[in-house]
């Protein structure tokens, strides 16, 4: 992937989506007034004839968390698929538009998915860990991109198991399996594996659904904590969630960005009656 | 922006009805109050004002039935959206009419002391502003009940003709005063009662605003317009 100039950065940054749906979206990321690290321009996506996306257009501020939210099939996984280039896997799956990430278009046929997904991760619903020591799942993806010494795995693989707030509890066992640990543990040790290879955004799919109530706290302070880091996106079904975790929400109804805005204001005067329906579960 | 669509969940649409009717009776309770107060003391009936004094315990206890069911709901449904500010709007609301309620508890208080001085000139100026004050707070009720931005809009700017009954009936009052210093005593009272009322004006203007708040999801300006100058009435600070 080469590297973008700085101007073509500089160019995205602060750039307000247009101003569809009434306005409906103006309360996004230029209300957080933050630098915006992913820019979604008129994104379509299609699963063959099947129009999945429609014209979507927001922004990923960095160093906020965006959560989605909307009833299934509303698109929000898709996009989240979209993301880092997950749909490439199938045939018959494509994307239109723009998702711009320092300037270059990512769902462009000439980029290197690879090297994008080192810098987009992504967390899954169930937790995935490899059937290896606990070591040996942090210390794999990062020896598919960079080649460290013994001392500097060692280092990185502490700094990702710390910063995913499950380093005391494994650091005596770091060779034993992964299997081994709970569900928890597990969705952290996933966590951990993303943000090993230093991502600059990280996707997460319903990283909670499978797992308990303290689990679920657990890792929605981390996600508050990676948000100094990185650039969150959370799909979630669990609305409560997605208010605790987001500093923005966007709603999603049939393949459509109905209304994004702060959580704060999504949640107490959300602007779309759709929204409105939505949130307070009068949902048709 | 009332979705025409009832909740998923029949149970919880039916503890939102609940908590509107009941403040909905807290409020209808309060008009009668102020009305009642301002009967007792215009006609010197002294029975009534009692009875207006003993009803003031079913609004206290109404009020914290709906405290109950607001925090039952925000524990066990965790509203949001306009379901979030009907219940946050209902808690305040509430201490709102609850306030009204002591107000024309203690008007009626006094309405037994005045009704036992010589009678002080005509209290016109009571009743109407007593009919002023009823009308802002049946409108602010009806405005919460109907989902009715626009009305409660109405009311919250409807407060100027109360204050400038209010500034009427102050300077007459110092007027029967120095007139004659056996008038001090009911002429206090009656400055009293007044104030009152120009108190249950305001709270009256205050659901207004959380009314809008509630149905619109948008917060009135700070400043609204007032006409109470009574501070004023005997001495006016330098321009």
């Amino acid at each position: 992937m080469t590297l973008p100039s700085a101007t073509t950065a500089d160019r995205t940054v602060g750039t307000a989506p247009p101003a569809s749906f009434g306005g409906m979206q103006a309360r996004s990321a230029a209300a957080l007034n933050e630098t915006v690290r992913i820019a979604i321009r008129e994104l379509d996506f299609f699963y063959g004839d099947n129009r999945a996306l429609k014209k979507i257009s927001f922004d990923l501020p960095e160093k906020q968390v965006t959560g989605m939210i909307g009833p299934s099939g509303c698109g929000k996984s898709t996009l989240l698929r979209v993301l880092n280039r997950m749909y490439s896997l199938y045939p018959g799956q494509r994307a239109e538009g723009e998702v711009l990430m320092d300037g270059e278009n990512i769902i462009a046929a000439d980029v290197d998915i690879n090297a994008l997904r080192a810098k987009v991760g992504m967390v899954f619903q169930k937790p995935t860990p490899f059937p290896m020591t606990i070591h040996e799942n942090i210390a794999f993806g990062i020896r598919l991109h960079e080649t460290l010494s013994r001392t500097a795995m060692e280092e990185r693989v502490e700094w990702a198991l710390t910063r995913a707030a499950i380093w005391g509890e494994v650091k005596d066992r770091l060779h034993s399996s992964a299997m081994g640990l709970s569900g928890g543990q597990q969705q952290r040790l996933c966590i951990a594996r993303t943000i090993a290879v230093r991502p600059e955004v990280i996707l997460f799919d319903e990283p909670t659904s499978a797992l308990d109530p303290i689990s679920t706290l657990k890792i929605e302070e981390l996600i508050d904590e990676l948000k100094q880091d990185f650039t969150i996106a959370i799909v979630t079904h669990n609305m409560q969630q997605a208010a605790r975790c987001a500093d923005q929400v966007a709603f999603f109804y049939l393949g459509e960005l109905i209304e994004i805005a702060p959580a704060g204001e999504l949640f107490t005067a959300p602007r779309h009656p759709k929204t409105q329906e939505y949130i307070t579960g009068r949902f048709g | 922006m009332e979705p025409k669509a009832e909740h998923t969940v029949r149970s919880y649409a039916e503890e939102l009805r609940r908590l509107r009717e009941m403040v909905a009776r807290m409020g209808g309770l309060a008009e009668r109050q102020v009305a009642d107060s301002t009967i007792a003391l215009v006609r010197r009936d002294a029975e009534m004002a009692t009875e207006v004094m003993g009803r003031d315990a079913a609004i206290d206890a109404l009020e914290r039935e709906i405290e109950n069911l607001c925090i039952r709901l925000l524990a066990l449904r965790q509203p949001v959206g306009q379901d979030l500010r009907l219940v946050v709007a209902v808690l305040k609301i509430s201490h709102d009419i609850e306030r009204i309620g002591d107000y024309a508890r203690n008007a009626a208080k006094r309405a037994i002391v005045v009704s036992q001085q010589p009678p002080l000139g005509s209290l016109n100026g009571f009743q109407r502003m007593a009919v002023l004050v009823q009308e802002n707070l049946k409108g602010a009720m009806d405005a919460l009940v109907n989902n009715d931005a626009a009305r409660a809009d109405e009311v919250w700017a409807a407060d100027e003709p109360i204050d400038e009954v209010y500034n009427g009936i102050f300077r007459e009052m110092l007027t029967f005063m120095m007139e004659d210093p056996r008038n001090i005593t009911a002429a206090t009272h009656l400055l009293f009662v007044a104030k009152n009322l120009e108190r249950i004006g305001d709270h009256a203007t205050n659901i207004a605003e959380t009314v809008h708040y509630a149905v619109s999801g948008d917060k009135l300006p700070e400043e609204r317009p007032k006409a109470d100058s009574s501070a004023f009435a005997v001495v006016r600070p330098p321009a």
